[in-house]
């Protein structure tokens, strides 16, 4: 009888670990398949910088970043234009959304008492994130170019504003969050009042998150090209007027890759590099001179994904 | 400001909208020869949902792929680093995506995707049956489908973040392994909020303009509809993009922001559900963020 027993017992066993094998080997097979999938990610993203380094570099040089575009598929002159019009369409665009979005973040965080009024501030920001860019700069069409009656600069900055001000409110208002309350009741107790506290205590302790969410907002708004094209339309000129068109890279490289050109191809990757460095060197500068001196990836890592999300949630 | 929008995209159509009636939602033709204008949103209706359908075929797996490693299978020190590079995808500007696909991914497409596909099922799959050439909805889809990884892979991982520790502590400690805690734990727990996460990938996709516009080949009227996943095709936002300088009466223009007023509604109704979706999961968790 118990020697039945035994003999069932260990049946039962070698099953089980067969049948435990198997599960161990699907679970393998699982970690494998998302390795592969974090490969599918990463694969991309290689070839992508791989590529532009490879065939921008050699476009590059004084001649390149400084003049306007020679004749069409001669390959003289350079994009100085749209270098310049990015420059100052971004830093327009930062003008008014940054004020714009570090307020509305602290508004959030501090004074909305998570009330309903900031519950659907919060969420139409949150959906505003989510609008197609295109969409924006249709909007940037009706309310400055058809009204002024020619595209222009300011209708570019405002809708490249319209697309930062979601991403500045978000950062903003998880960083200030984020502010431990001692430090506030440390003002408090003092006697200073609310907004103070807020300008001064608050803000300034939760400069670095803010900082980042700025630049990134930036660097966001420097690489869009669709509400550009409705906007500022596109120019091989310098800046000259705030009533006619400018230029800037995204739209320079779009035209320059739809030429049938190699010449202009090769241009549109140096200028591909260009804005790359630009976008890079912002966010990679002001990290390491104003923010943290020790490189938190994590940190970065949190913020850039609410970049990510995008700019979502 | 979402009123200023909805007020801008709404005043920039009502020409094309008194002119079209609601005709202009089920028409297939696109002719802005001045005389014999006529605009229907059709075609480019469906060109927007098939490429974004196909970069939902191939984004989703592969972020939730991403966000399941990261989150419950590599180690912190492996899983941050992948973290930060995935999330690098999302800082290359789309312009910058625009032209690598279509000077360098279009002809991997074409030559190790596409062709092959097409000898393998052209005679037996319509779909197939078309020989590729490189710029069409296939090629976009995939295009637009390695673009909102970032997006569904970070949002993906907060939400598996959100499932309480103890619920993965039960399933380990009835001997499950990884993979069956994600699977009959995880999974379930977060199926909501992964749902959110996608169509916020999807409404990312669909509002993509410029990737678009430069490999989805640009036909306009009926031939925008894509018989085969090989055709050539054009979408709410790229034919904005393409034809917007180009409006010669203010009837095109405004029948190309009336176009841009469908894809803000879409997007809208998309992102208002996603929003919802995710923020009732992570909220009603709030405990379990480490």
């Amino acid at each position: 009888m118990s020697r039945m027993k035994h003999k069932h017992r260990d049946e039962i066993q070698k099953a089980m670990q067969r049948h435990e094998s198997r599960r161990l080997l699907t679970d393998k097979i699982i970690t494998g398949v998302t390795i592969a999938c974090v490969v599918a990610a990463i694969i991309p993203l290689g070839s992508i910088l791989f590529e532009v380094i490879k065939n921008g570099a050699g476009a590059i040089n004084a001649e390149f970043l400084t003049q306007p575009q020679g004749a069409i598929g001669e390959g003289t002159g350079g994009v100085g234009p749209a270098i310049q019009g990015t420059v100052l369409i971004v830093a327009l665009a930062s003008l008014i959304g940054v004020p714009i979005g570090v307020l509305a973040g602290i508004y959030l965080s501090e004074f909305g008492n998570n009330g309903r009024f900031s519950y659907f501030v919060r969420f139409f920001n949150n959906v505003m994130t989510g609008l197609p860019s295109i969409v924006i700069g249709i909007v940037g069409y009706i309310v400055l170019v058809l009204t002024i009656g020619s595209f222009n600069i300011m209708a570019g900055a405002v809708a490249l504003s319209i697309i930062m001000i979601p991403i500045v409110v978000g950062v903003t208002e998880e960083t200030i969050k984020l502010v431990p309350n001692s430090i506030r009741e440390a003002g408090y107790s003092l006697g200073i009042p609310k907004w103070k506290i807020t300008m001064f205590i608050t803000l300034r302790s939760a400069k670095n998150g803010v900082l980042t969410g700025i630049v990134l907002a930036i660097s966001r708004i420097a690489g869009e090209t669709a509400p550009l094209i409705l906007t500022i339309l596109g120019t091989s000129l310098f800046f000259n007027s705030f009533l006619g068109p400018v230029d800037a890279l995204p739209l320079r490289i779009l035209r320059l890759a739809t030429q049938p050109y190699p010449s202009a191809h090769s241009f549109g990757w140096g200028a591909a590099l260009i804005l790359i460095i630009l976008v890079m060197t912002l966010s990679i500068a002001l990290r390491f001179l104003v923010l943290e001196r020790r490189f938190r990836l994590s940190h970065i890592s949190r913020v850039l994904r609410r970049n990510a999300n995008e700019t979502t949630s | 400001m979402l009123a200023l929008v909805a007020f801008s995209v709404a005043d920039g159509s009502a020409e094309a909208f008194s002119i079209e009636g609601l005709k202009f939602f089920g028409k297939t033709d696109w002719n802005p020869v001045e005389g014999r204008e006529s605009y229907g949103a059709l075609p480019y209706v469906i060109g927007t949902l098939v490429s974004s359908g196909i970069a939902m075929v191939i984004g989703v797996p592969i972020s939730l792929g991403i966000a399941i490693f990261i989150s419950e299978i590599a180690s912190k020190r492996i899983g941050t680093p992948i973290a930060f590079v995935v999330e690098i995808l999302a800082a290359v500007p789309s312009i910058i995506y625009g032209l690598w696909a279509l000077f360098v991914f279009r002809n991997i497409s074409r030559d190790f995707i596409e062709r092959p596909l097409y000898e393998a099922f052209g005679g037996a799959i319509p779909f197939f049956a078309k020989t590729p050439f490189g710029l069409d909805v296939f090629t976009a889809g995939i295009v637009l489908g390695i673009m909102i990884i970032p997006i569904i892979s970070s949002i993906s991982r907060e939400i598996i973040k959100a499932v309480p520790r103890s619920q993965r502590e039960a399933a380990y400690s009835l001997g499950a392994t990884r993979w069956e805690t994600v699977r009959s734990v995880v999974i379930p727990y977060a199926k909501s909020g992964l749902l959110g996460a996608s169509i916020l990938g999807l409404g990312r996709a669909m509002g993509e303009t410029i990737v678009v516009m430069m490999i989805i080949g640009n036909t306009t009227g009926l031939a925008a509809i894509p018989t085969t996943l090989f055709s050539s095709s054009q979408t709410l936002s790229s034919v904005i993009a393409n034809e917007f300088n180009e409006a010669a009466t203010t009837f095109h223009s405004s029948a190309l922001i009336a176009l841009g007023g469908i894809l803000f509604l879409l997007t809208i109704a998309i992102n208002i559900g996603a929003q919802v979706l995710v923020s009732r999961m992570v909220k009603t968790n709030p405990g379990a963020r480490e």
